[in-house]
């Protein structure tokens, strides 16, 4: 809410500065979102009428004018287009000043002297663009400064009100807040009830009583709309945000914002019979005063005439039933809407407009007469016009009631831990128009004022007596509590060891966006039905993740458009899969790497890195799990065929490795190999506790061997094969050498493997080593078709 | 024997001049060896007279120990100087860079939620997580925001279906943790949350820390010194902090918080808002299972890339998410 900080004074004048205003209603927690001043510095610029206007005789555009500031007359050349005899504008006078430090001089305009200079709104800084002088008032006195006039040296305060507090939504609301703050209670400022001069009333009905309680309403007749709005209220208009559109329409907004009552002025030619308040009904159109038409909803409040809807309730008026340049008659609306009936609606229309933003949050239910008084007064004051009788109906029933809350005063130490006493909590109270109905041993009861619709239980009155009191004058307390020590399993692995590991070993963290491209997304996990949102915020991020792989391309995609070849990072993770029986939310924590093996480096020639570079990292990430974990070649769609693992442990698969495929590398337009893995956090999370083995005090005998086997018989059914037949006594094998070649014959390959066994109590024999290498021979030869490299 | 001196004399030039350990061998055969010149002074003995043979035999040794140490020290001293030659052909170049290893970097937003974790956990606080697909009740309805409370407008949520959504902060997982367990309850929820919104200053993800403390006797004034220590914890640095009344559904008295940054030019304070916070609203404990006559509580939130734009001065809340290594690298 924007407000003329010299209108509120108009109504509560506290001795503080501006400063010390804004910063007093912000630390109340009516949040000051900026200050401006209504206009730049300028000075010198006196209010004067044009008595005489002749044409330059050199130019067509101009004309010189005589200009009377009340006891001079100047002659001035002036260009504006609307300039006219007898009208009264701002005057710039010589050794005036405009915005922006434009001095004014004497000068010449083709050959003619000007002694000044008559100035637009937009010269003025007062509006960002105009087409000709700024037309006074005819009553402007002549000589006085402008600023004076127009009560420029006002400063406009933008106020942004959380959504409890309505009842700030309004001059009279604000008022009494500074009031509250300073100690001075705000009379509510008197509106005289204007006497009817004839019986005209308009016939209306409710049929929603739920969502209208009370609707009040008044017709005037033989208004004249060609009476301009005056000057001031236009002024106090503008500097609350509102534009001007016509004496009548500003005069309820004018009441909406001294009050916080909307209100809608029909002309009452265009209503039909009379008005009812009642729900939308099927297939039901409207224009509205915006020149849109909607459909409206069921569900949604109209009010209507015997005919047809004018006008959504509490949010916007119809085109067709508002008053226009023609309207003689009008009727005036000030009704109460309940805001559960209000809240949502205008959103759901696409609308926002101040009459829905304050039924929402709730509007004073004792203020709908009082509104109707105030704006027939400046009515008659503005546009004249003959007023009938206010008419009020209303269900009494469903008109909110007045609230009284229970304060314990104990309560107050417990939930503040600062302890006041009685007289001090009734003065903080009454200070908001809180009024105390009954006092109890324990506390007391109030009575809430009904402009207030945030306070119904006993906190909220704790919430009012700090706000009042000061949070910053509450005392400060180290809290006390119960000691209880959280549990931390020690063979889990925490993320955060994890990560650091993976940054020792050279990557960088990365974060990317939960959402995803669908198109990158259906290239990694084509079998993935997507989770969409219905919402997006772009078409490539609109999709849930089913893996961190598509963020990880992306970021390998971004950094190497940006010359950053070598690439090293991780992300950890939700991923999110459709399942039968709901969504699936995995944490994952997955990698990248592409490049060279490590930074350009003066002692090692250049290398590109591999699977097993990628591989040798999660080995080493998983060794500090503690247990077991088993590779298998598997598939994956974002993976090489020939260049992907899955990792397992107990059969149960934790994690994939593997090269990016190259048609996805080429999609990408990514730089290969890429190498990428992705471990499931919570399969991987629990590991095992050490426990401790005796350390043999004899030595340790190793025999090499060099086999010949198929290409394709995996590494593992060799390793499997020689911890199953090497005895009790091995403790270790290391494959020390792969070797593919002519030598070892097409479809085979090399490898050369140490096998170390010792035993535990005793020097192990010669003979006893033999045998058990002989076994492993025999077995490997037996299972798996080896023999040995000659 | 008459010219004993002169053969130890001739024996310490040669010695002298000697060029490597090869050249002493040799001298040593020459004259200490079984037929060394010295060692043949040895057999003349039997020529003299048994009187004199004592006193010349002492006189042969003294001249075979006096070589002897003359060729010894004259090794030794060869050999420091091989050793030395040997450690020179060795130096290297200390000031070039050491093998390559590239050391990686926690994001600055991870290395900030570690910090404020690692508070609170001193604190006792427990670290929860939870789903960031919610259902509408979690991240609205059990935090007092019902369908059409005008707060829903401050979070531009996103949507799957009219009941599952992207949770719009971390509250949920208080309300789940509170559901589960009984109090009291120290939590913290850090982790990813989402609103609808992208611009300069928003991302339509970003990530929050919210804390929980529930327990008998806990009030506003627990709430304050708690973020207060936080906070000049966090920045390491005696910052003002005040306390501004403000609105949030599941909160009441609730508040926001601004931390002192910088002065103007007369000097007054710059405030800047940092976080929210307040007590527990007795709706929130009511739906969440907890007696709110008998507990009372506070709850904070905050937002982490907020947090670390302060604390490391990065100007552009957008670098988070693009993942420049030149970016994450100065972490």
């Amino acid at each position: 809410m924007k407000f003329s900080e010299r209108w509120l004074r108009e109504w509560i004048d506290p001795k503080l500065s501006s400063e010390a205003l804004v910063q007093q209603i912000t630390m109340a927690g009516l949040e000051v979102d900026g200050t401006e001043s209504v206009a730049k510095p300028f000075s010198g610029i006196v209010v004067a009428e044009v008595t005489g206007l002749e044409p330059h005789p050199d130019a067509d555009k101009l004309r010189v004018c005589s200009v009377s500031d009340g006891k001079e007359v100047f002659q001035v050349v002036c260009g504006a287009p609307n300039v006219v005899a007898g009208m009264r504008v701002p005057f710039a006078r010589i050794g005036a000043v405009l915005p922006g430090d434009f001095k004014i001089k004497k000068a010449k305009l083709r050959g003619i002297e000007s002694h000044g200079m008559l100035c637009s709104e937009e010269e003025l800084g007062l509006a960002e663009k105009s087409d000709g002088l700024m037309p006074l008032p005819k009553d402007a006195p002549l000589g006085v400064d402008v600023r004076e006039y127009l009560s420029l040296d006002d400063t406009i305060i933008d106020v942004d009100l959380t959504p409890n507090r309505s009842d700030c939504l309004s001059l009279l609301g604000l008022a009494r807040e500074v009031g509250a703050l300073n100690k001075v209670t705000l009379d509510d400022p008197e509106v005289k009830a204007i006497p009817a001069i004839n019986e005209d009333t308009f016939p209306v009905s409710i049929e929603a009583m739920e969502a209208c309680p009370r609707y009040v309403g008044r017709v005037i007749r033989n208004a004249d709309l060609s009476k301009p709005t005056p000057l001031w209220m236009i002024e106090k208009l503008r500097r609350s945000g509102i534009r001007s559109i016509d004496p009548v329409v500003d005069i309820t907004n004018f009441v909406m914002l001294e009050l916080g009552q909307p209100m809608h002025a029909f002309d009452l030619n265009e209503l039909k019979d009379g008005i009812v308040v009642r729900m939308a009904k099927e297939n039901e159109k409207l224009v509205l005063l915006d020149g849109q038409e909607i459909s409206i909803n069921e569900d949604t409040l109209v009010i209507a005439d015997h005919e047809k809807p004018l006008a959504l309730a509490g949010i916007m008026g119809g085109e067709h039933s508002g008053v226009s340049e023609n309207t003689r008659d009008i009727f005036l609306e000030s009704a109460f809407f309940a805001p559960l009936h209000i809240a949502g609606k205008a959103r759901s229309y696409g609308l926002h407009t101040d009459s829905s933003h304050r039924f929402e949050r709730g509007v004073d239910f004792a203020h709908q007469a009082r509104a109707v008084e105030r704006a027939t007064q400046l009515l008659l004051d503005i546009v004249g016009g003959e007023p009938g009788p206010t008419t009020t109906v209303e269900s009494k029933e469903h008109v909110p009631g007045r609230e009284y809350v229970t304060l314990r005063h104990s309560r107050i130490d417990e939930v503040l831990g600062i302890h006041l006493d009685r007289t001090k909590v009734e003065e903080l109270l009454a200070r908001l128009g809180l009024v105390v109905e009954k006092v109890t041993k324990e506390g007391w009861t109030f009575k809430v004022p009904t402009h207030r619709f945030d306070i119904s239980i006993e906190v909220d009155l704790i919430e009012e007596i700090a706000r009042v009191y000061g949070y910053n004058k509450l005392p400060t307390t180290e809290p006390v509590g119960s000691m209880a020590i959280q549990p931390l399993p020690e063979k889990k692995t925490s993320l955060r060891r994890l990560k650091q590991h993976l940054v020792s070993l050279g990557y960088q963290e990365v974060i990317t966006y939960s959402f995803v491209d669908p198109k990158l997304q259906a290239l990694i996990t084509p079998e993935q039905e997507n989770i969409a949102l219905a919402n997006p915020i772009a078409s490539d991020m609109s999709v849930m993740r089913t893996s961190l792989w598509a963020g990880l391309l992306k970021t390998a995609q971004y950094n190497q458009n940006r010359q950053q070849s070598r690439l090293k990072f991780f992300e950890s993770g939700l991923t999110f899969v459709k399942e039968e029986g709901g969504i699936v939310q995995e944490p994952v924590l997955a990698g990248l790497i592409a490049g060279s093996k490590s930074p350009e480096n003066w002692s090692q020639a250049k290398q590109s890195v591999d699977f097993f570079d990628a591989k040798g990292d999660v080995e080493s990430l998983l060794g500090m799990i503690g247990d077991e974990f088993t590779w298998e070649s598997t598939q994956h769609s974002a993976l090489h065929p020939g260049q992907t693992a899955q990792i397992c442990r107990n059969g149960q698969v934790v994690g994939t490795l593997g090269a990016v495929h190259p048609k996805i590398a080429k999609t990408l337009n990514l730089n290969g190999p890429l190498f990428i893995f992705e471990l499931f956090l919570n399969r991987i999370a629990d590991g095992k506790v050490p426990f401790f083995k005796g350390v043999s005090r004899f030595p340790e005998i190793r025999r090499d061997l060099a086999i010949i086997i198929d290409e394709a018989t995996p590494y593992a059914e060799v390793a499997k094969s020689i911890i199953e037949s090497a005895g009790e006594w091995r403790v270790r094998h290391h494959i020390f050498d792969v070797y593919h070649g002519e030598s070892v014959g097409k479809g085979k390959k090399s490898l050369a493997i140490g096998v170390i066994w010792r035993h535990p109590e005793r020097t192990l024999r010669d003979e006893e080593i033999t045998e058990a290498f002989n076994n492993v021979i025999q077995e490997l030869s037996n299972r798996l078709g080896a023999s040995l490299r000659s | 024997m008459e010219n004993l001196e002169g053969i130890v004399g001739q024996a310490k030039d040669a010695i002298t001049q000697a060029a490597n350990e090869q050249a002493l061998e040799q001298l040593r055969v020459e004259y200490l060896g079984k037929k060394g010149l010295i060692t043949q002074q040895l057999k003349e003995l039997g020529k003299l007279d048994p009187s004199e043979r004592p006193a010349a035999g002492a006189r042969i040794n003294e001249a075979k120990v006096q070589v002897q140490d003359l060729i010894n020290s004259a090794k030794s001293s060869m050999a420091e100087k091989v050793e030395a030659e040997k450690l020179a052909s060795e130096s290297i170049d200390v000031t070039l860079p050491g093998r390559a290893q590239s050391q990686g970097t926690i994001h600055p937003v991870t290395r900030t939620m570690q910090r404020i974790e690692d508070f609170f956990a001193r604190c006792g606080y427990s670290v929860e997580e939870g789903p960031e697909i919610e259902d509408d009740y979690h991240n609205f309805e059990a935090l007092n925001i019902p369908s059409h409370h005008p707060a829903r407008a401050m979070h531009d949520t996103f949507y799957f279906d009219p009941t599952t959504l992207l949770r719009t902060h971390t509250s949920p997982v208080q309300i789940r943790v509170m559901e589960e367990r009984e109090p009291p309850f120290r939590m913290i929820c850090p982790g990813r949350v989402y609103r609808c919104d992208s611009d300069m200053t928003h991302t339509p993800m970003f990530h929050q820390v919210e804390g929980l403390l529930v327990d008998k006797k806990v009030s506003f004034a627990d709430l304050k010194s708690t973020i207060v220590e936080f906070l000049r914890e966090f920045f390491e640095k005696d910052l003002e902090v005040r306390f501004r009344p403000s609105y949030f559904p599941f909160t009441e008295p609730s508040a926001e918080v601004d931390i002192e940054w910088g002065r103007d030019e007369e000097g007054n304070v710059k405030w800047l808002e940092v976080m929210g916070c307040g007590m527990v609203h007795p709706k929130v404990f009511q739906a969440a299972g907890v007696d709110p006559e008998i507990y009372t509580g506070f709850a904070f939130g905050l937002g982490v890339e907020r947090l670390a734009m302060l604390r490391y001065g990065v100007n552009d809340l957008r670098m988070f998410f693009e993942n420049d290594m030149r970016f994450l690298e100065q972490f």
